[in-house]
Order: C-alpha cells, then structure tokens, then sequence
C-alpha cells in the first residue's frame, strides 16, 4: 500500500445522496481474478451514453474538473461490499474520497487500498462544493497528520477523525496483514480454549 | 448491566484488543464464493501466506453463474476463467467447494444455513454484504472486502472496532398477506437507508419469535440495506430445531451440549441498547418501492410521496414516476423471484399457492430462480414446478441471477422488473433496467395480472402466513 500524508489537489464534485458501488462499478464488470483496469469502468454507466460515448453532463466528463479528490454527496458507497468500487476509484486515479457519511464496507475498503475517506458536515461539504463550482481550479489540502481539510479559495478548514490506527497504517503504509500475522501466538491460544 | 445477544458473541470471539484501538475478532467460519475471492487468494500467494485454517472455509459458485443449461460449458469465457479459478484456489488451498452441479450447490446466503454450517453464536463472514443474512440464527455474521477475505484465509482473524447497538422490535400479529419481506421494506422505509450506519441491528418481538427461519433470513439479509453491518434475531427452539440433523450440525450429545449453550445467548431484559425503534405488525401492509434506493418504499395502496430533494427527483426521473401517483395498474413485464432474500422452499410454496390455477399474464416474462440445488430438488418433490409449468412461468437452475444480473439474466433497458431481490439500484438488474422491489406474493400476482394490483383484494379467500 502506498503511503499516504499530504495530498493537495483540485477536485472533482458529485453532488449525489446515496451513491451506490453498483454505480461506482457495475456487477457486469466484476469478471476479472485481478485488480486490473476498474478505473476503465469507474461510474460506467452515469459517464458513458448507451453508444459508448461520453456522457457530456456527467462530472468526470468536465473539462473544467480534475484532481485527485472526489467531493460526494450524503451515505457514499452504500450498497454490495464489492472492493472492486475502491479499486476503481483509486485505479482512475483518486486519492482522497470527502463525504459527509460513508457507508460501513466502502468506508473499510478504501482504507484497506490506501484511499482516504474524509467525513465532513454537511455544510462544509456544500460549502466545498460551491466554491469548487465557482473556481474548479482551487485547491484542497488533505494533511493526514493534522486529520485537517481545507480549501485554497476560504479560511474554512475542518478536522476529520480517522481511527489511530488505520491512521498509522495510512501514513506507514502498513496493512492488517502484517499485523494479524504477529498476533499468530495470541490467536492460536484462543482457538485451544475453544469446545 | 445485562448483556445483549450481539454483546455475548461477540465478547466471546474477542482474541486480543489493541489500545484505544481495534480488536482481534475470531472469525467462526469464512464463506467464499467466485467474484470477491480471487485476488485475495492471490495476495496470499504473492506473499507466500498459507491459508490458516482450510477447514473453516466453504466455497460456492453462484454470482456468475447461468440459471440454464449448467450442465454445459459455460459460454462467456471471462465468467468460465472465474470459475476455474475458484475451483483451482480451492484446491490448491484444501477448501471444500460445492461447485455448479453440486447437489449442495446454492447462493451463498441459502446452501450454508441448508448445510448447517451456519450455527447460532459464531462469527460468520463472506466477501458479501448479504452475508448479514445468517444473523437470523443468532448469530454474527457481515458481509466484508477482498482485503478482509485475505486477512482472515490468513489468520482466521479480523480486526474491527465494536459496532453500537440497535434493536427494533415489532410486536402484534401481521395480517393475512403481509410477509416477512414486506415487514423488513416497511422497516427500511420507516428509518432509511443509512438509520442503521455503524450499528449491529437486533431484531425482536413477536412477529420475529413466530417466524420461520427462512423469513427470519429474509429479515436480517437486508439489514445492511438500512446500512447495519448486520442483523441478529435470538436463537430459541425454531433455531434448533432448523439446524439440528443438518450435514455440519454437531450430532447427538454435542448438539445438546450446543443448545444449552445457544439459551443462554438471548439479550438479558436489562441490556441497553444505543439506539431503540418499535413498530405495531398491524400497521405493516404489503410493500413495494418506488425509487432507486431500498429506503423508498411504500405500502402498496399507497401513492409516491413528494419530495423536493434533488436525489429523490432524480431517481423517480430515473424510474419515470411522478410525485403523487400510485403504482397501482402500472403494466409491468418482467417478474423476478429469487435472491438470497427471496428464494426459499417457502418463497416459492407462497407463489405457487397465489399461482395455482391461474394463467400468467401474456406481456410478463417470469423467473423463478431457487437459491439453491437443494430448494430446486424440493419444488419438483412438492409439485409446485407443475404448478409453475402450468401456469407459463419458468423455473430455471440455482443461482444470484437478476439480483445483480452479472450472468445474462438481464433485465433489458427501461422495462420494469417486480422483483423479489434485495436493490433498486439504477441499473441493478440490467442497464438501464427498472427495479421495483416487492414480496414473493406481490411478485406472483404482478406475473398473473400483468400489472400491479393491491394483493390484500384478491387473496382474500386464500391465506399466508
């Protein structure tokens, strides 16, 4: 996993509740037996027309947007466990997901792939959003270390809370893996108390 | 302070707990299927980590498979090349699979409580996030990332921070064509679909206490469709009784050993719960949904409620409904009844007795879809495929199918689909395709009328549990 500390970047907004990973990579794609090329399908059917061509009202398909950070609307990620909307999301090239709600799995799965999940207010994400609508090139600053977002364009900044240890795993680009593994002793103990 | 059911199995499981941070969580058993298995199979092997302990791994195919045919070389070779590699990594890894064809083969969430495998107590996990149905047996089971599959072929292990606590208690007796589906979209659609983020939901009452098993499953199995991790119902005599004889139930004095333990599982009556819903059963009627999302439901005499959210617009533009209108008399051409929420012997007992000497409507196109190879052997045994043969509708093999439509069960574009699955997502059942999520009952009698017609009318000299 790669590590992670500061990202500053533009971003991109997609103002939507209850973004699904059905939408973030449909069933059809998830034929492959490796991690490979999601990025391809990112979103696939809200970016794509039915003729293959560019969905020209769809947000990653304005030129205006880019970055490595993708601003969400409420409850991101809802939906199947499938990683494969984590390996999508980091395979096009996004770094950082800001919500106000994260659903459970999706939230577990970015951490796993070294793709921060930052939750912010509601306001704070309406406040993101309309300001990168009036300026798509400003920046936002992700400081892991600080657990801190803010905007080029305002004063505002908020604190986001991220468990200490998947912090640590984040920033080391540690993950559970290794960790599991040197508890080997302590999980064969508990397996011999069990009927 | 007493202790809830989620409280003591999960106490019980706890290997290790990090300071100020997450737990080592002991995982029972490890469920594994096709699509969300291979690249973890891969990470341990670039890594050069055995699987730790094979034994408590079963494997399946049902995602991709087809639900025709399945004696036959599967056609698309990226779903054959995702099967073979199942099939490769479970025996290189010695982990028991019930590949397509099985006699136990099945959907996941039907063969492993068909096989006893799953038991009240354990820790259960599958890269799957309807792995919240076997919670119905008291039991802590969710669904978990490729990332996590890989932690526990390695340790058997997880490490997780403890969910709140959540119970929502139905109490009253439901009326006559009210079902376990329309209990938990009614749930849903009262608190939302993320009222559940960050808890584990109990369910309890009695309307859960009278239950079968397999409508307990279809209860907790969407649980994360209010976005809980997972959903729990106490395990008491219904419990044993199901798991006992089963192929993986401990046998004789074992069991007994096993179901005195299981009693003493159910929530203490002084147990405190986070957060706390009640709801009356009478006020529960037949469901169906509306939107794109599981939370927008209503009753199904019901009209679709306003709302100026730019969300909610979007997805009632997506489903070309209108605020206000009523489902009723909306033609439909596709019937859906399967899933691992819906595709039970008793799933299909209720359509065939709603089905039974009626004709299906000539514009609908019906699949009847068992969960499992084990269900499809007991509707030929009861007679209900007669009954579904002569009534025009097909009963074709075990399998996830139009769920997630990843075979070629398929939706097509802009048709709507009454289906008995567990997502409305846009596009879930196909692309472009229109779900709208209802009970096995008001599914068979969309198929017969051809449209949506309020169910509570026309079964009223016939009765459903």
């Amino acid at each position: 996993m790669e590590k992670f500390t500061i990202v500053t970047s533009s971003a991109i907004p997609l103002d939507i509740a209850n973004v699904d990973t059905d939408q973030i990579i449909p069933a059809r794609f998830l034929k492959a037996t490796d991690k490979k090329g999601f990025g391809d399908n990112l979103f696939r059917d809200w970016r794509f027309n039915e003729d293959g061509l560019d969905n020209k009202y769809f947000t990653l398909n304005n030129k205006d947007y880019s970055g490595s950070i993708l601003v969400a609307g409420h409850n991101f990620g809802c939906g199947s466990s499938r990683e494969h909307a984590a390996w999508a999301l980091v395979g096009y090239g996004f770094k950082v997901i800001v919500s106000s709600f994260f659903a459970d799995i999706f939230k577990g799965n970015a951490l796993n792939n070294g793709l921060l999940p930052v939750q912010v207010s509601k306001e704070y994400i309406n406040h993101l959003i309309y300001e990168i609508k009036a300026n798509p090139n400003v920046k936002l600053k992700i400081d892991l270390r600080a657990q801190q977002i803010s905007i080029s364009s305002s004063k505002r900044f908020e604190n986001f809370n991220i468990d200490a240890y998947k912090k640590a795993c984040m920033i080391n680009g540690y993950d559970d893996i290794d960790y599991l593994l040197s508890k080997r002793i302590e999980i064969e103990a508990f397996e011999n108390t069990l009927s | 302070m007493g202790k809830t059911l989620f409280d003591k199995v999960w106490d019980a499981h706890v290997v290790d707990t990090k300071e100020n941070g997450p737990q080592v969580l002991y995982i029972d058993k490890h469920l594994i299927h096709e699509v969300t298995s291979p690249q973890a199979f891969n990470e341990l092997e670039d890594r050069g980590i055995p699987v730790f302990r094979p034994k408590q791994i079963i494997a399946t195919a049902d995602h991709n498979t087809p639900t025709i045919n399945q004696h036959l070389p599967i056609k698309d070779a990226l779903s054959r090349n995702q099967l073979e590699q199942l099939s490769i990594n479970c025996k290189k890894n010695n982990v028991t699979l019930y590949q397509l064809g099985h006699k136990y083969n099945g959907i996941v969430h039907v063969m492993a409580p068909e096989l006893g495998f799953t038991q009240p107590g354990m820790t259960m996990v599958c890269g799957d996030s309807h792995t919240s149905t076997h919670g119905a047996f008291g039991t802590i089971a969710f669904g978990i990332g490729t990332s996590q599959v890989a932690q526990v072929f390695a340790s058997q292990c997880l490490l997780l921070t403890k969910p709140k606590s959540l119970r929502v208690t139905v109490n009253g007796k439901l009326k006559n064509g009210v079902l376990p589906k329309d209990v938990i979209l009614y749930i849903i659609a009262k608190l939302g679909t993320n009222s559940g983020t960050g808890y584990f939901c109990e369910y309890a009452g009695e309307v859960f206490d009278n239950m079968s098993m397999e409508g307990r499953m279809t209860i907790c199995n969407m649980s994360i469709e209010m976005g809980a991790r997972g959903g729990m119902i106490a395990p008491d005599q219904t419990t044993f009784d199901y798991v006992e004889g089963k192929e993986y139930a401990p046998k004789g004095d074992a069991f007994d050993k096993k179901v005195a333990y299981w009693r003493t599982l159910p929530t203490d009556v002084d147990a405190v719960f986070n957060k706390e819903y009640t709801f009356d059963a009478e006020d529960i009627e037949p469901m169906i949904t509306y939107g794109t999302n599981p939370g927008m439901g209503i009753k199904i005499s019901e009209n679709i409620p306003h709302n100026k959210d730019a969300s909610f617009v979007k997805s009632l533009e997506y489903m070309d409904f209108e605020a206000g209108e009523s489902l009723i008399n909306k033609e439909i051409n596709y019937v859906f009844i399967g899933s691992c929420t819906n595709s039970r012997i008793e799933d299909f007992r209720v359509a065939a007795k709603y089905i039974k000497g009626k004709q299906k409507a000539d514009n609908v196109t019906a699949w009847l879809v068992p969960g499992s190879k084990q269900v499809e052997k007991q509707i030929i045994e009861e007679g209900l495929k007669t009954v579904f043969d002569t009534a025009g509708f097909e009963l074709r093999q075990p399998g996830c199918s139009a769920c997630l439509a990843m075979n070629d069960d398929k939706i097509p574009q802009g048709e709507y689909c009454v289906s008995t699955s567990n997502r409305n997502f846009e596009g879930r059942q196909g692309q472009g395709s229109r779900t709208i999520l209802a009970s096995p009952l008001v599914a068979a009698a969309t198929a017969i009328a051809g449209k949506i017609i309020d169910v509570t009318e026309t079964i009223k000299t016939l009765e459903f549990a």
